[in-house]
């Protein structure tokens, strides 16, 4: 098939973007978008232009790399897919994309598709672990942790850091992946003695970094390649009033 | 070059406490004075970042990626072995050892894998702890399956997304340091030199993958974890930038590099679907455990599956290795499928595929359970291939997957240089010629949380590193290399794209030192590959400019990297005439096909050591000796 691409290019981040138009030929069905941007690449270095900026690493929808708006939506029209696990058998002949980066206050944009993702490092920094330093941890059968919840902790742990959530929400918040890192880690025995801590300095951290705030829209649900619920966002803003109710919020350190 | 492996004394059993004992203790004020540079953030470098730091040590991490959580160990799916006997089926450290030491065919380092068979049971108690969310049984204890090629239920796995959940648990550990102050996190930074001060391992120079700013990081030891360098096929399961840069710019250094040519071909991936494929996909092992893996009994038989009666099926692996059947380890699984292909009785597109069919274990069990264990590898198999697996068997084929060899570590994990450590994939430790499923992830934690947090300390207590910085000239002339390697690339202004060459260079490569090896074929390559080279130099096309983000610059580096390392691995192959493990020369095969070994000739470790871009370099040998797992030959009949 072939298509009509219209990218945005942007040398670095304070210089203007703007659409640029490919045409993207002979396409498979069988490529993955990121292939069909390769093939598009390869056409740029041949005619001696800088090819397009774009991150990506497994190709596999698990490492959290790629990401691009595809018409308008995260990683495109395919429902819990990663833009690399989007394949070309969902377009047809003829068809107009437009390609754009993640678009968020905390999230500018280094270079074409390229965005700096590394606020959502610091909101894991600032409390998304359990404090387990290396040895002396007990025999691990001896931690039980029901079947159940050790599968809704695996559902929000599935979270692979991509920030389309982020991209997703009007208001750019970044409550779903924080909220499905609580979620993981708040579901767990070990994460227990902690928890309060975890919240407050978790959305503490988002807020410093200009990720707005989650007023339900839902959109993120929507965009998540990796199907992680609302309910997460639910039991952060639960935890996170109890947090501040007990006082552990004057315990911060 | 010395080749002491400083294995302990004594009996196997005791030889690390015997170790750990003997190591030299830095004191807890003086770790903040020792700078530890880690380079790489999967399972090995996040680990050992983290652990590192926590003792006490400056500790700066580096990777290419824009976060270390994405390091390539979070695409693993199947699982991690550990020796807790859980499941009450006779496994053991012992058990472990021994299976792992058979598993690599005879050609790994005994005292290496004892202890990582020892420590595994320690991996699964610090990853609970972290909150890794493994999977369950419903009475709360920990599930187990098990995994190619091993007999015991030893593996533990968090869905199909077991290296993810490993990865986010050492990724939270390093940034809880990050966050306490303790280490020093750069991503998106590559590192393109080591830099050697008196014959030691004092830095390493850098390029911000943003900005195009070279720099350097001096230190008092340094780590490499990059992983694995199975691209050098092009076509492989690694993520898109795993690369082998970082080791061989130290191999160039003086350090040691083994057993190149042992690299794994996984046999379970989606087969190719066309020229413009810039990845394979794995389908994990586990797969094996309910599908049955077969092909039509006829050549050129192109009737949909469905319509094939069963007396017209070969189950190949279940008729020629009755005991492990489907399980049969990889390099026997992956020739098998070669095997079937060659004969024309291959599937799908271009007859390069078998099939691996659940319509058995889904009757036997039911399309939940089935949808239980492997759900979401079904969903990525549909995705990319667009059919549904719960109807139709998936196509399978072998891929490159996996490189034993790597940097020559000796007991410590450290290289032939001194003050450089290698874990993880990036050392040739532990797997002799064939590595067993769900055992790199064990290697990776176990190099990272629980040997180097010592051998390292044992390293800087012993040598006592005087102070140094990044003002020495050694630093100046290492920047200076990597800033006039680039701004050759860069002027070269030919008319080809990296990609072109290293698509070349792979086909090469598969060909003929894929798996099955040859002389003339490997005398080929070894021509072949020199003329690509030239090539590359004189006619790729790389855009941009050296001061921004310029990912084709990045690709064109390592690429370049992958020419003379593919030119090694060729080498290695040659020199090794003998067939073990994933190695496989035709030349050497018993009368039913199977891998015949050469101990008597080859039962070292190959290690080749640098002499200059135009000189051949020099093939040392470490022997192996097997005091506890008696020499025999494999057999999974
Ligand atoms: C698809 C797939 C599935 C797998 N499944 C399993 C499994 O089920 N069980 C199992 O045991 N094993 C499995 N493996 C193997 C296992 O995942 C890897 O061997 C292991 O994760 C490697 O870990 P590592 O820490 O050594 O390297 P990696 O995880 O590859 O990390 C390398 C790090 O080095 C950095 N780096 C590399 N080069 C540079 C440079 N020049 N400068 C700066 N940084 C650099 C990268 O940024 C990254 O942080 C699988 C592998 C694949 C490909
Ligand atoms: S490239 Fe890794 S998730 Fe898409």
């Amino acid at each position: 098939m072939n298509l009509t691409l219209h990218v945005w290019r942007q040398a670095g981040p304070s210089t203007e973007g703007a659409f640029a138009t490919y045409e993207a030929r002979d396409i498979s069905g069988d490529m993955s978008f990121l292939e069909m941007m390769d093939v598009v690449n390869e056409g740029l270095i041949e005619r001696g232009e800088q090819p397009v900026a774009f991150d990506h690493d497994c190709r596999e929808g698990i490492c959290g790399s790629c990401g691009m708006m595809i018409n308008g939506v995260a990683h495109g029209p395919m429902k819990a897919t990663a833009t690399c696990q989007l394949f070309m058998r969902h377009f047809h002949d003829g068809d107009a994309i437009h390609v754009e980066p993640w678009r968020a206050r905390a999230f500018p944009v280094i270079k074409d598709l390229v965005v700096d993702r590394s606020a959502l490092d610091r909101v894991i920094a600032a409390g998304g672990f359990i404090t387990a330093p290396t040895g002396g941890a007990r025999d691990a059968n001896n931690i039980l942790i029901a079947k159940t919840n050790a599968d809704d902790a695996m559902d929000a742990a599935a979270c692979i850091g991509c920030g389309a959530c982020v991209a997703a929400c009007p208001n750019g918040s970044a409550s779903l992946f924080t909220g499905a890192k609580i979620t993981h880690l708040g579901q767990l025995p070990q994460g227990q003695s902690e928890r309060d801590r975890r919240v407050l300095q978790m959305v503490a951290q988002m807020d410093e970094e200009g990720f707005g705030g989650c007023t339900w829209h839902g959109e993120c649900q929507e965009a998540c390649p990796k199907n992680i619920s609302l309910d997460v966002i639910a039991r952060m803003n639960h935890d996170f009033l109890v947090a501040s109710w007990t006082g552990a919020g004057d315990k911060r350190d | 070059m010395p080749l002491d492996a400083h294995v302990p004394s004594g009996p196997i059993g005791e030889q690390w406490d015997r170790r750990k004992f003997e190591m030299k203790l830095v004191s807890p004020a003086n770790k903040r004075k020792y700078t530890v540079l880690v380079v790489g953030s999967g399972l090995a470098g996040a680990s050992a970042a983290a652990s590192l730091a926590e003792l006490g040590y400056d500790v700066k991490c580096f990777c290419f990626q824009d976060s270390p959580r994405r390091a390539h160990s979070i695409a693993a799916q199947g699982g991690i072995n550990a020796a807790k006997n859980y499941q009450n089926d006779g496994d053991s450290v012992y058990r472990l050892f021994y299976d792992t030491v058979k598993g690599g065919d005879f050609r790994s380092r005994e005292s290496n894998v004892y202890r990582l068979a020892e420590v595994s049971v320690n991996i699964i108690d610090q990853c609970v702890a972290q909150g890794v969310p493994f999977a369950r049984e419903y009475g709360g204890l920990l599930a187990n399956r098990s995994f190619g090629g091993a007999q015991v239920s030893r593996t533990f796995y968090a869905r199909g997304q077991t290296g993810q959940q490993l990865l986010l648990g050492a990724y939270q550990a390093l940034e809880r340091q990050v966050g306490l102050g303790r280490l020093h996190m750069f991503p998106r930074t590559e590192m393109l030199d080591l830099v050697m001060i008196d014959g030691r391992a004092r830095g390493i120079v850098v390029r911000d993958l943003v900005s195009g700013a070279v720099t350097s990081h001096a230190g008092d030891d340094v780590v490499l974890a990059t992983g694995g360098y199975s691209n050098v096929f092009y076509l492989s399961t690694n993520a898109k930038g795993s690369n082998c840069t970082a080791i061989w710019r130290a191999y160039k250094r003086g350090a040691g590099f083994a057993n190149p040519c042992y690299t794994q071909i996984h046999p379970t991936c989606i087969p190719q679907s066309g020229e413009h494929q810039s990845k394979l996909t794995l389908m994990s092992e586990s797969l094996r455990n309910d599908g049955r893996v077969w092909v039509p009994t006829r050549g050129g038989d192109t009737r949909a599956p469905g319509a094939i009666p069963e007396s017209e099926r070969d189950y190949y692996l279940e008729r020629k290795y009755p005991s492990f059947g489907n399980l049969s380890p990889r390099d026997i699984a992956s020739r098998a499928a070669k095997e079937v292909c060659d004969e024309g009785r291959g599937v799908g597109p271009g007859g390069r595929g078998v099939y691996l069919d659940f319509a058995d274990a889904i009757k036997r069990l039911g399309e939940n359970t089935i949808r239980e264990r492997y759900g979401n590898l079904f969903e990525m198999y549909q995705r990319i291939t667009g059919e549904n697996p719960y109807a139709v068997p998936m196509r399978i084929y072998p891929a490159v997957h996996y490189a034993m060899g790597g940097l020559w570590v000796d007991y410590n994990l450290m290289s032939t240089i001194p003050g450089l450590h290698v874990a993880g994939e990036a050392n040739f430790s532990d797997h002799g010629a064939n590595r067993l499923g769900a055992s790199a992830l064990m290697q990776g934690l176990a190099d990272g949380y629980f040997v180097l947090p010592y051998t390292v300390g044992d390293y800087l207590a012993t040598a006592k590193p005087a102070p140094v910085n990044a003002s020495h000239p050694a630093f100046r002339e290492a920047e200076r290399g990597v800033a006039d390697r680039t701004a050759k690339l860069l002027a070269i202004n030919g008319t080809r794209t990296t990609d072109s060459f290293h698509r070349e260079l792979g086909k090469v490569m598969w060909e003929y030192c894929g798996m099955a090896r040859n002389e003339k074929g490997l005398l080929f390559a070894l021509d072949r590959i020199p003329q690509i080279r030239e090539e590359f130099w004189q006619n790729v096309d790389v855009p941009g400019s050296d001061a921004e983000l310029n990912q084709a610059l990045e690709k064109a580096g390592r690429v370049a990297d992958f020419m003379e390392l593919g030119e090694l691995i060729c080498r290695d192959a040659l020199e090794r005439r003998e067939s073990c493990g994933a190695h496989f020369r035709e030349e050497y095969q018993t009368p039913d096909g199977e891998a015949l070994r050469d101990d008597e000739h080859f039962a070292h470790v190959a290690v080749w050591q640098y002499r200059g871009d135009h000189q051949t370099p020099e093939r040392l040998q470490e022997p192996l000796e097997f005091d506890n797992v008696h020499l025999s030959q494999r057999s999974y009949k």
